[in-house]
């Protein structure tokens, strides 16, 4: 039984354990050894040693490129992770019709990002566009959004809040497998909706936020499409993403391995990001379970 | 005391007005990109553009999607996304489903430090491995071919789908298993009569999941593909963008054919899909 067990096991995983190697841990090896090269797209790699990463240090758009991509990410984390929050805590109420409204709420969420980039583009168009046409009417000043060096970012974070429905499902799962009693109990103590948001809701729903935060970060980090089809990484790189910077070095440039070389860097800050989320976590995250253990 | 009482219930029905009153608020605020996008796609270019905006198009131009599919082959287009998706989901269903069995009901030495070891590939972004598998692909000639965006589905179909399944697979009674291999079946009759009978709700929720990563891939696309009949609807809405750039009525009825398989499948698998959405997010 056991040998049987064995037997098949190896033989069912062994897809899944190469899949790995060739598709993630064999090209992150290959990546990091490339940025030590000079690489045209046709040609044999040159080694160059630290070259790439001398040159990565003067880089202006690669510096200006990894502040604007975490300028985006924590933005969008932020404010999709909160959009959600609130629409779960609404959702989580007793009311009629609650399909449908979840329904609305989380539809943006599987629309395709190419087609959220094109309708966006649109809603930002500052002459004809939803959002100035709408300040027009009312009288209010009218902004440039994804043209202006200092509104794309800003615009981009507001478009990721839309798209939420995802981190609201989980939330409201989270908010659902919140125990009653507890609310019981703090109402049983005289405690309002205040105590029981505040010592019950948000700490049984950090487990929750931690593990969004940590996907929603690297997800975020890695945004391509809005620079690809709507801005151009512009203006003057304002919204150059780290991957559409990859992109261009590595398939307009035919720098492959600078490419690469951002790529290593990269990798290496998000690693330390996440070590660093970890290890701070249980000062923030409360953990029922391993109290128990 | 009675007084009180119809304080309450008074307090009750203005807690509810207002309940409602945000919620209607914020869900159209929600549809409102929809909105806008729907009354673009149906208007002329002189109308979609008159300040304050319209909100009901006056014709309704419904010529727009048959213009705008024409001047782009949209439908070849189409065509290319079904078969890469086919064959994508025929390569994640297959091989996910039997990596995640041996990962989770298999009992075998090293099984869950390899799994760990696995799990790493979800914190890679994919922007590191990009080139040297874009390298792999061009010196096995296969740039501008449909495989290196198909292949590497039918390797495990990905960490996160073999996480998603493993979770769900733990949750069925092992005694089901240990009975069928007393009475000397093999595993593979196992998977095949047990786990995956009673495992449909997680498989849907990896194919949903996987067709609208591929339907709305763009960089895979625009790396591998070179010639314009092989293009892929993002690729092809993506170019349309900055060939029809001033001609929002046209490009807003691409995108809503773009989006359409999509919003059709969310409601056919709604409710496997919150599911599915719940089992990863709250389980890792």
């Amino acid at each position: 039984m056991k040998k049987m067990e064995t037997k098949w096991g190896i033989l069912l995983a062994i897809l899944g354990i190469l899949g790995y190697f060739m598709w993630n841990f064999g090209p992150m090896i290959a990546s990091f050894v490339l940025s030590f090269t000079d690489w045209g797209i046709a040609g044999t790699p040159k080694i160059i040693g630290l070259s790439n990463f001398k040159e990565l240090f003067d880089d202006f758009i690669f510096k200006k490129s990894l502040w604007v991509t975490f300028y985006f990410a924590i933005g969008s984390v932020l404010s999709s992770g909160i959009t959600a929050f609130v629409c779960a805590l609404l959702l989580n109420q007793s009311f009629k019709f609650k399909s449908i409204f979840r329904t609305l709420f989380f539809i943006p969420a599987i629309v395709p990002a190419i087609a959220n980039a094109v309708i966006w583009l649109w809603i930002f168009n500052p002459t004809f566009g939803l959002l100035n046409s709408f300040l027009q009417t009312l009288g209010l000043p009218t902004f440039n959004w994804i043209y202006d060096e200092h509104q794309v970012i800003p615009s981009l974070i507001l478009m990721s809040a839309w798209q939420m429905g995802y981190i609201m499902v989980i939330f409201l799962a989270g908010l659902q497998g919140v125990p009653q009693q507890l609310y019981e109990a703090v109402s049983v103590d005289g405690g309002n909706w205040w105590h029981r948001f505040r010592y019950i809701t948000i700490p049984m729903m950090t487990p929750t936020f931690f593990f969004q935060t940590v996907m929603g970060l690297i997800g975020a980090l890695q945004g391509f499409v809005q620079p690809y089809v709507m801005t151009n990484g512009g203006p003057n790189y304002a919204s150059t993403f780290i991957v559409y910077y990859i992109y261009q070095n590595a398939f307009r440039y035919g720098k492959m391995g600078y490419a690469c070389a951002i790529s290593t860097i990269f990798f290496i800050i998000i690693l330390i990001l996440t070590i660093i989320i970890f290890k701070t976590s249980p000062f923030w995250v409360y953990y029922e379970a391993e109290r128990g253990r | 005391m009675r007084l009180k009482e119809v304080d309450k219930m008074k307090r009750r029905y203005i807690n509810k007005i207002l309940l409602y009153a945000v919620l209607l608020v914020s869900s159209f605020i929600f549809s409102l990109p929809f909105i806008w996008l729907i009354r673009s796609s149906l208007m002329d270019t002189g109308q979609i553009f008159i300040l304050p905006p319209q909100w009901i198009p006056n014709p309704f131009r419904w010529q727009n999607f048959s213009e705008a599919l024409s001047v782009y082959p949209f439908g070849r287009y189409f065509l290319n996304n079904l078969t890469i998706v086919i064959f994508v989901e025929l390569g994640v269903l297959l091989t996910s489903t039997i990596s995640a069995f041996s990962f989770s009901r298999l009992r075998w030495r090293g099984r869950d430090v390899i799994f760990i070891i696995l799990l790493t590939a979800l914190m890679v972004p994919y922007a590191v491995t990009l080139i040297p598998t874009f390298i792999l692909w061009k010196f096995l000639k296969s740039i501008d071919t449909y495989r290196p965006l198909i292949v590497p589905a039918w390797f495990g179909g990905g960490i996160f789908n073999i996480f998603l399944l493993r979770q769900f697979f733990l949750t069925i009674p092992y005694e089901l298993d240990e009975s069928a291999y007393i009475d000397g079946a093999t595993p593979l009759w196992v998977l095949w009569r047990i786990v995956i009978p009673l495992s449909k709700p997680a498989l849907l929720t990896v194919a949903i999941f996987t067709f609208l990563g591929v339907w709305g891939d763009v960089l895979g696309p625009v790396i591998y593909l070179n010639t314009p009949t092989k293009y892929t609807l993002a690729v092809g809405l993506a170019n349309f963008v900055t060939t029809y750039s001033g001609q929002w009525n046209y490009l807003m009825a691409a995108s809503l054919v773009v989006m359409l398989p999509p919003l059709i499948l969310f409601f056919i698998g709604q409710r496997f899909f919150v599911q599915g959405i719940t089992l990863t997010g709250l389980r890792g």
